[in-house]
């Protein structure tokens, strides 16, 4: 056996040894020690996330392992940083509440459980073989349930982590399901050994097929919480403490974007008009308007960012459609900016949450008199998520729109031109919060003035200059094409 | 008489389609488990019976099912880990007693 093709696998490797430096932490070392775990694990994982950018780890071209199961590119290393970015403000935001009282004795846990569903991410998004895909898949959604039940003394962790570990379970059953058939159909399972069975036209029975990709369609569906399989999603995301909130509704969904783009194109891109070109268009269409009209008349503001990031999946769906680098590339930067936005956001109902436990829209009311740093920070998110001009989010949708509407059929013109009239919706529920925080006028202010924890505001910071940044520097997108474009 | 393939195939989505019935009708989660159970198992066949009679030239389906058994352990592991936290809190473990956050 080659052992120098575990060298294509550095991110990977790098993870790996991360998880167990905190793991040895966390178990090792003396109490004293333990306590800055979550400062630790920052750091550690701040120092690899920036090494993922060194021109060792990009490498160069297509570089593969165990005989093409796995792949990585630079594109590849490209939407792993981006995942990195958005898993280490994660982990930032999250130390004020994993330092807290109850979450004492097993705040090592959340950490090592966060790194191995990032593990299994990158197995997701380089895995070329079903069988590495699966256990990425797995690996991302089995340790997530345990997070998301992770505040032991809240019933509605226990609800949440109920309700997503069975919907989790019928997910990848149906996924494998469908799986299976079209294994039985091409007698592999390799991603472009499947494609050239399709290609050749060995596959015998196309209905069989067709149903197949419908059962893997679904199947990635609920792990992206696309309408009709988004019901697990506004329970799941508001009885999950904050910190897991924000990591399944950005990270988690950015991976399966970035797996499901991949398994589309490369496995069934050849049958892409005669078996899923509407079914993905009646996702999109449900999943944008379903998720915006429910997303109006949400009092939590967990459960309004929820139906927020269902639609916001529909929006990233739209870059699937535009096969070409540009669609690739506006799917990255849309992600990369989601991130920031939906961040920003969490991070302020976070900060409110660890203060005073508040998580309703009502307390949010005159929340700039008393405490106007976060509420513009607030504000920030919810213009960039409606996509309003100056901000990032304006342009990550313009470039989504653009590159779907580079395909150029009246279909595609007809469902952008949904996806617009969307957008107008959206901007009326994102403005209600900025309207409480900003116009209404209160008497007694259910959240007083209040300092937030240093490590809070660090997060926040980032994700406002990222919010800015990204919207007033164009220079991001053009080097995510270039990266796009080379391999 | 001749084994074919449709003698795996046919009762492996029989079992499939009893667990997504009993999945979708069944309100106690213990129950809801083992309708996912049937589920898994019988993708494990498919694979198998695939692999044993259209590709015996080699192992894929045989190893993906190995994995895919190892997986629904920890499912299940997990998953009962999960009711067992539900069962102390609420002291059941029918979902309809799940269903206080709504809206």
């Amino acid at each position: 056996m080659d052992y120098s093709q575990f060298l294509a696998m550095k991110q990977e490797i790098a993870l790996l040894v991360v998880f167990l430096l905190v793991f040895l932490n966390d178990t090792f070392l003396p109490r004293n020690a333990q306590a800055a775990i979550g400062k630790v694990t920052a750091l550690l994982f701040g120092i690899f996330t920036l090494w993922g950018f060194c021109p060792v780890v990009i490498g160069e071209g297509v570089q593969t392992a165990f005989e093409g199961m796995y792949e990585t590119s630079p594109v590849i290393v490209a939407i792993k940083n981006i995942l990195n970015v958005g898993v280490f403000i994660v982990l930032i935001q999250s130390l004020k509440w994993t330092a807290g009282e109850s979450q004492v004795i097993r705040r090592g846990e959340f950490y090592e459980l966060l790194l191995v569903t990032l593990f299994g991410m990158y197995l997701m998004i380089s895995g070329r073989h079903f069988l590495v895909f699966i256990i990425g898949l797995e690996s991302a959604s089995l340790p997530l349930a345990a997070m998301v039940a992770f505040e032991k003394r809240r019933y509605e962790s226990h609800e949440a982590a109920a309700k997503y570990i069975l919907t989790a379970v019928f997910s990848s059953a149906v996924l494998l399901m469908g799986l299976s058939f079209v294994y039985g159909l091409c007698g592999t399972l390799y991603f472009g050994k499947i494609a050239d069975v399709i290609a050749a036209g060995e596959v015998t029975n196309m209905v069989l097929l067709v149903v197949s990709i419908a059962f893997v369609m679904s199947g990635m569906g609920f792990k992206l919480s696309l309408v009709p399989f988004h019901l697990w999603t506004a329970d799941v995301y508001q009885g999950a403490p904050t910190s897991v909130t924000s990591y399944l509704s950005v990270i988690s969904k950015g991976s399966a974007a970035f797996a499901f783009l991949v398994i589309l194109w490369q496995v069934f891109g050849q049958v892409y008009s005669t078996a899923w070109e509407w079914m993905l268009y009646a996702l999109i269409i449900l999943t944008i308007t379903v998720g915006n009209l429910f997303a109006i008349r949400q009092k939590n503001m967990k459960r309004f960012l929820a139906f927020s990031s269902i639609s916001q999946a529909g929006y990233i769906m739209l870059g699937i459609i535009g096969n070409n680098p540009m669609g690739e590339a506006a799917l990255m930067f849309y992600v990369l900016v989601y991130i920031f936005s939906n961040l920003a956001a969490f991070g302020v109902i976070g900060a409110i949450e660890n203060n005073c436990g508040k998580v309703s829209m009502d307390d949010y009311n005159g929340l700039y008199k008393t405490n106007p740093r976060l509420a513009v920070t607030m504000m920030l998110a919810m213009f960039s998520l409606a996509g309003i001009p100056p901000f990032a989010g304006f342009f990550s949708k313009f470039f989504i729109f653009t590159s779907a509407i580079n395909q150029g059929s009246v279909a595609i013109y007809v469902l952008v031109l949904i996806a617009l009239i969307n957008t107008i919706i959206s901007l009326y529920y994102y403005l209600l919060v900025v309207k409480a925080m900003f116009i209404k006028d209160v008497d007694d202010f259910t959240v007083q003035p209040f300092r937030s924890a240093c490590s809070e505001r660090v997060g926040m910071w980032i994700c406002v200059a990222g919010i800015l940044g990204l919207g007033l520097i164009s220079c991001f997108y053009d080097t995510l094409l270039n990266v796009v474009g080379l391999s | 008489m001749d084994i074919t393939i449709l003698y795996y195939l046919i009762p492996s989505l029989i079992m499939f389609c009893c667990g997504v019935y009993g999945f979708i009708t069944r309100r106690n989660m213990i129950a809801m488990l083992i309708s996912l159970e049937l589920m898994l198992n019988s993708v494990d066949i498919n694979f198998v019976v695939f692999n044993r009679y259209l590709y015996p030239e080699n192992m894929e389906g045989m190893f993906f099912t190995l994995f895919a058994i190892a997986i629904a352990a920890a499912e299940t592991a997990l998953a009962i880990a999960i009711i067992i936290n539900v069962f102390r809190e609420v002291k059941n473990i029918s979902v309809s007693d799940l269903s206080k956050m709504k809206h």
